[in-house]
């Protein structure tokens, strides 16, 4: 008796709560860490792309539907996200936004690929803004993903491009996530130093849990002993900010070679004595160029205060493309929209860019930066900001690929 | 030799971090013999008030009162929730802690958002203490040792040789006779959860700035905690402070070597290639495997000993 | 019978049609045979278990790997795929079962907690075999053989997810009720005396180990068909704590519990979230007021009303009840009201502190909102306290008649 009481209760239970859902609207889930270590960049992310998606809507909206962002938080984790991903397209979403967690990305875009292949005429796009392990975009690759961000090896390549022609660089230390994007930083830092200057020692070469280390002394000690004078990183969110406190902590005097070196929290970190010492590779900084100002300052308008700080340059990109591929298909289809985005080309304030046809990875110009005192904006009211050491054109940064996309008849 | 000592170093200091963490649930354990899951939450509640009454009066003040209002909470927790679940059984009060951890966590991210708070270490503090082997080591780190070794001295002092830490003794091991004897067993359980729940808030006044003060704090630390309590050994402070000095050593030495087993059969002459499935699983290196080191520690104790190192009874 | 009819009609359900709902079903199915695994060791055996998410995880992983090992040509159905879950959690229940089931009580539970988080960082140790962060992927609809049975849509898994859980339910309702499945609760209630009857509690225990190793690692197999993807956290504390919640707030004393349990934990897992960010607290001091006033859990409490409900005072009860309803609601109302707004304003404050709740629209900025709220808080306590006694007494009136018939 119990048991069919049971199934009548959970039944009323369930009802009750499925409300329908306004079937208006172009959806877009966005899929990224909402709590825990990573929760900084990830609601940082979703003011960026929210704030996107209302200028998009205040200009008319996309072929005159408006775009509803709905968030979901995904802790890092791909089986929560693919849950939250399930989440969303049974709430009606046709467009997927994640980046923070190449593992995550991996997950999605295989998700993406199937769930594309069992429901044909409900297919959903994957905008892919952060999660730069190449792979996504070489033996990985599917036709429904897109990458907004340069991958873990063009970034590399910028980076010891400028390495190369530094001669006091001597031994490099590596530190990374133990995780597909942090090995792929490993793998392509020891290929591309060895290629462009032999002569430089790998004197470490260390992968850490992602996201779990509280303290990074030990960590610190290590390079200590080895005798580095240079440090490449890959490491992101708290990893990043910690490995930078600790290293302050002992005093640790070296180079600190990064691609997430721009990560909330770090220039605070660091403070004085990043100056000269913390590089990044980025797609841009808030000293890069003068025309950066007005979309800077609309940000922080609508999102003032430190914590907000603007940092995702190419999620501006993005949005533009996109509401440029939706405009030329003259439909929000996702299969239109992405027959209309593989091989756009467009104008940005900081140069050309280019989304590349033959793998969905986007082309655009890539800064690699350091730390200084007396430049035109700081970060994070420490009174440092970045310098450019060198600029790289769109079309510089292409890299050969494997992929060969299976495009929809 | 400069890894060995800024190693041990370093160990010393997490250990000694644990140790403060561990003091506190060491008495609650031993006394009540609840696993007191909201323990590493209440140092997380320490971390935030510490924060928050730093900005508002400072940071000395702030060292004084998060600790008390810990206590509170803690003295709260035990009479007006453990002592109505009590009746239920052990498994219930556990329970109840467990449930009370998530529900700390989220009352902490109603007050304070989800992104970790500006817990920065206070000027005051922040200068280096000396120097070894060309690495610089913070004052506040400094600070933390003295406060953890005066703790371990106030709690011995004051369990061995005071009269109210004679009953806490005593309630530990036998608390049906001592409550027979006329003394308010009850009294002491709520001045023990309180006086644990206080030493969990100080842990966290100097831990919310070694690691970052965000609502997941309690999780990553709290396992580990549990870890130094068992392998410590129950009723026995020394054997925590033992415990959490053994563990911190271990987990920092672990890092830096970065052979595994695979070189240690190496040089016994025996190799393994690398088609074989045992190749991955001894190919892992200690530095990679050093998360796992205390919770291997703690399932060979429970099994050969479940005393503890130091226990005076079993769990 | 009847359940057998409900639950193939159940997806049918105008709302819980869609994919959601059904994707909502299937989890509360693989939650159900979960949670009744747990029971086995918890309910049945007095075992309180830590860490039992190893086993899920591990069949879920062996199970995940079998997938793989047929999308890559292997000549089986996928609907056999939970059979290789199973056994990778009964190797996985024998092998730490012959080591920690020598003590019972808290010891056990210590160890499995040990367990529990050795297991989660190994599998991050070795990613060749459980594939790191990223986890291991296959797909249930690449393989040689699919028996006319293509497990491309939702309600395909779920009718495959359902015809496995019961079969688990009814092979685990038969463990309880053979000599072994008795002992099991014998040794519960009195090791020593089991002893003494010539049984040894630990092999008992062992055996009981075991069993639940083996169905939670069919749920685990359930698992990685239903999502085609297992990565660490299908091993982690959290899956291991929710399992726990899910058997007590069921009721680990009946063995339909742990069901109960699954479908309303899942729900507000699963829908909850949806509506408020703060549905973690909500669930948190759900689990909480449970314990300390409904240890029994949900099953305890219809049992319990169940025995008055012929009586005639039960009528007597229930309006005691209906008197206690308005100043509960007002306790909600306040409560909710006073953490929708701290949630806004300490966690989204870019949205502004205009907020929608249930009907209304407040502002969390001006003062009024907090003090109603505080005022219904404390208010609808007080008289919530006043009705304590005409519900007592109405069942002080019910208890006797029940017990005398």
């Amino acid at each position: 008796m119990s048991g069919t009481t049971r199934y009548v209760v959970g039944l009323g239970i369930t009802m009750a709560c499925l409300a329908g859902h306004a079937l208006a609207d172009v959806k877009v889930a966005f899929i990224d860490p909402l709590s825990g270590g990573a929760a900084s960049t990830g609601i940082l992310a979703q003011k960026t792309h929210q704030f996107y998606i209302d200028a998009i809507n205040a200009a008319g909206g996309l072929n005159g539907e408006k775009l509803e962002l709905l968030s979901f938080d995904n802790k890092v984790n791909p089986q929560e996200s693919l849950i939250q991903l399930k989440r969303a397209l049974d709430d009606g979403a046709r467009y997927v936004v994640q980046g923070n967690g190449s593992s995550v990305a991996l997950a999605i875009t295989d998700a993406v690929l199937k769930h594309n292949e069992r429901n044909p005429g409900k297919e959903v796009v994957f905008l892919n803004y952060a999660a730069v392990d190449p792979a996504l975009t070489n033996e990985k690759c599917n036709f429904w993903h897109f990458r907004f961000d340069a991958d873990a090896d063009m970034k590399m390549a910028a980076m010891t491009d400028v390495i190369a022609k530094n001669n006091k660089v001597k031994n490099v230390y590596l530190i990374n996530q133990d995780y597909s994007f942090g090995k792929a930083v490993a793998v392509a830092a020891n290929k591309m130093l060895k290629e462009k200057r032999p002569d430089i020692k790998v004197v470490g070469d260390e992968l850490h849990p992602l996201q779990k280390v509280n303290d990074f002394s030990p960590y610190v000690a290590k390079i200590k002993a080895a005798g580095a004078d240079t440090v490449i990183t890959g490491n992101w969110s708290n990893d990043m900010v910690l490995l930078i406190k600790a290293g302050k902590d002992a005093g640790l005097k070296v180079a600190w070679e990064t691609y997430y070196g721009g990560s909330p929290g770090t220039v605070t970190a660091i403070g004085d004595a990043g100056v000269d010492t913390l590089k990044q590779v980025s797609e841009w900084h808030r000293n890069a160029a003068p025309e950066l100002d007005a979309s800077v300052a609309a940000f922080t308008k609508r999102y003032p205060g430190k914590e907000n700080e603007y940092a995702y340059w190419r999620a501006k990109t993005m949005w533009e493309m996109f509401a440029a591929a939706a405009k030329k298909a003259g439909s929000n289809d996702p299969v239109k929209v992405a027959r209309a985005l593989e091989g756009m080309k467009m104008q940005t304030s900081l140069g050309d860019v280019e989304m590349r046809a033959d793998n969905h990875q986007i082309l655009q110009p890539l800064f690699v930066s350091t730390l200084a005192k007396g430049v035109k904006y700081d970060s994070e009211d420490t009174g440092l900001g970045w310098k450019t050491d060198a600029k790289i054109d769109a079309k510089a940064t292409a890299l050969p690929t494997t992929c060969k996309l299976d495009r929809p008849k | 030799m400069e890894l060995v000592t800024v190693s041990l170093l370093n160990g010393v200091v997490y250990g000694l971090l644990l140790f403060m963490l561990s003091s506190g649930l060491t008495l609650i354990f031993s006394m009540m013999g609840v696993l007191n899951f909201a323990h590493a939450s209440v140092f997380m509640l320490g971390a935030y008030l510490s924060f928050q009454f730093g900005r508002w009066v400072g940071f000395w003040p702030a060292l004084v009162i998060a600790p008390l209002a810990c206590a509170l909470v803690g003295a709260a927790i035990e009479r007006y929730g453990l002592r109505r679940v009590h009746p239920n059984g052990h498994v219930a009060e556990i329970l109840f802690t467990f449930g009370l951890a998530y529900v700390i966590e989220e009352v902490v991210t109603m007050i304070w958002g989800r992104n970790a708070v500006a817990n920065n270490v206070p000027a005051v503090i922040d200068f280096p203490l000396f120097t070894i082997f060309g690495s610089t080591f913070p004052a506040y780190k400094g600070l933390m040792m003295a406060i953890s070794i005066a703790m371990f001295i106030f709690l011995y002092v004051a369990l061995k040789k005071t009269r109210i830490g004679l009953v806490i003794q005593a309630a530990l091991t036998h608390p049906k006779m001592a409550s027979a004897l006329g003394h308010d067993v009850p009294g002491v359980f709520v001045l023990v959860f309180a006086i644990g729940s206080g030493l969990a808030g100080l842990a966290g006044v100097i831990g919310g700035f070694m690691l970052l003060t965000q609502p997941t704090l309690a999780h990553a630390i709290g396992p580990i905690v549990f870890v130094v309590v068992v392998v410590g050994g129950l009723g026995s402070l020394s054997g925590a402070l033992f415990a959490s000095m053994l563990i911190g050593i271990l987990q920092t030495f672990a890092v830096a070597v970065d052979y595994s087993l695979l070189d240690l059969l190496r040089v016994f002459g025996v190799a393994v290639s690398r088609t074989s499935p045992l190749h991955e699983a001894l190919g892992v290196k200690l530095a990679t495997a050093a998360p796992i080191v205390p919770y291997l520690l703690l399932v060979l104790m429970l099994i050969v000993r479940p005393r503890g190192l130091l226990g005076t009874r079993d769990v | 019978m009847a359940v057998a009819i409900v639950l193939v009609l159940l997806p049918h359900v105008p709302g819980l049609d869609t994919d959601f709902g059904r994707s909502l079903l299937t989890q509360m199915a693989i939650a159900a045979v979960f949670a009744l695994s747990f029971n086995l060791l918890f309910g049945q055996t007095g075992l309180l278990s830590f860490g039992h998410a190893v086993y899920f995880g591990l069949g879920a992983y062996a199970a995940i790997l079998a997938m793989r090992a047929i999308n890559q040509g292997m000549p089986l159905p996928i609907v056999v795929v939970p059979i290789a879950g199973a056994l990778g959690g009964f190797v996985a229940g024998i092998a730490f079962g012959a080591v920690t089931t020598r003590k019972a009580g808290t010891i056990f539970a210590l160890i499995s907690l040990g367990v529990g988080e050795l297991a989660y960082a190994a599998t991050f140790m070795l990613p060749g075999l459980f594939g790191g962060e990223e986890g291991i992927t296959a797909s249930r609809t690449r393989a040689a053989i699919d028996l006319g049975l293509p497990l491309r849509t939702q309600l395909s898994v779920y009718y495959a997810v359902v015809v496995w859980a019961v079969f688990a339910a009814l092979a685990m309702y038969a463990f309880t009720r053979t000599p072994v499945g008795r002992m099991c609760n014998a040794v519960r209630d009195n090791p020593e005396r089991a002893e003494f009857v010539g049984y040894s509690t630990q092999h008992v225990r062992f055996v009981a180990f075991a069993a639940a190793g083996l169905f939670a690692g069919l749920a685990g197999g359930l698992h990685a068909i239903n999502y085609e993807i297992v990565a660490a956290d299908a091993v982690s504390a959290q899956r291991s704590g929710t399992v726990l919640i899910m058997a007590y707030v069921g009721g680990a004393a009946n063995f339909i519990g742990p069901v109960l349990g699954a479908v309303v934990i899942t729900w507000l897992q699963s829908s909850l979230s949806g509506y408020t960010s703060a549905w973690l607290l909500y669930l948190g001091l759900f689990f909480i007021a449970m314990i300390m006033f409904a240890p029994s859990g949900i099953s305890g409490l219809i049992v319990r009303h169940a025995s008055i409900a012929r009586t005639r005072a039960f009528a007597g009860v229930l309006r005691a009840y209906a008197l206690a309803l308005v100043p509960l609601a007002a306790i909600a109302a306040g409560m909710v009201l006073l953490v929708e707004m701290s949630y806004r304003l300490a966690t989204q404050p870019e949205l502004g502190s205009r907020m929608r709740l249930l009907w209304t629209s407040v502002d969390a900025a001006t003062a009024w909102p907090w003090i109603i709220a505080v005022v219904m808080l404390v208010v609808g306590f007080l008289l919530f306290r006043l009705t304590w006694r005409p519900i007592a007494a109405a069942w002080d009136r019910a208890a006797p008649e029940a017990a005398a018939r």
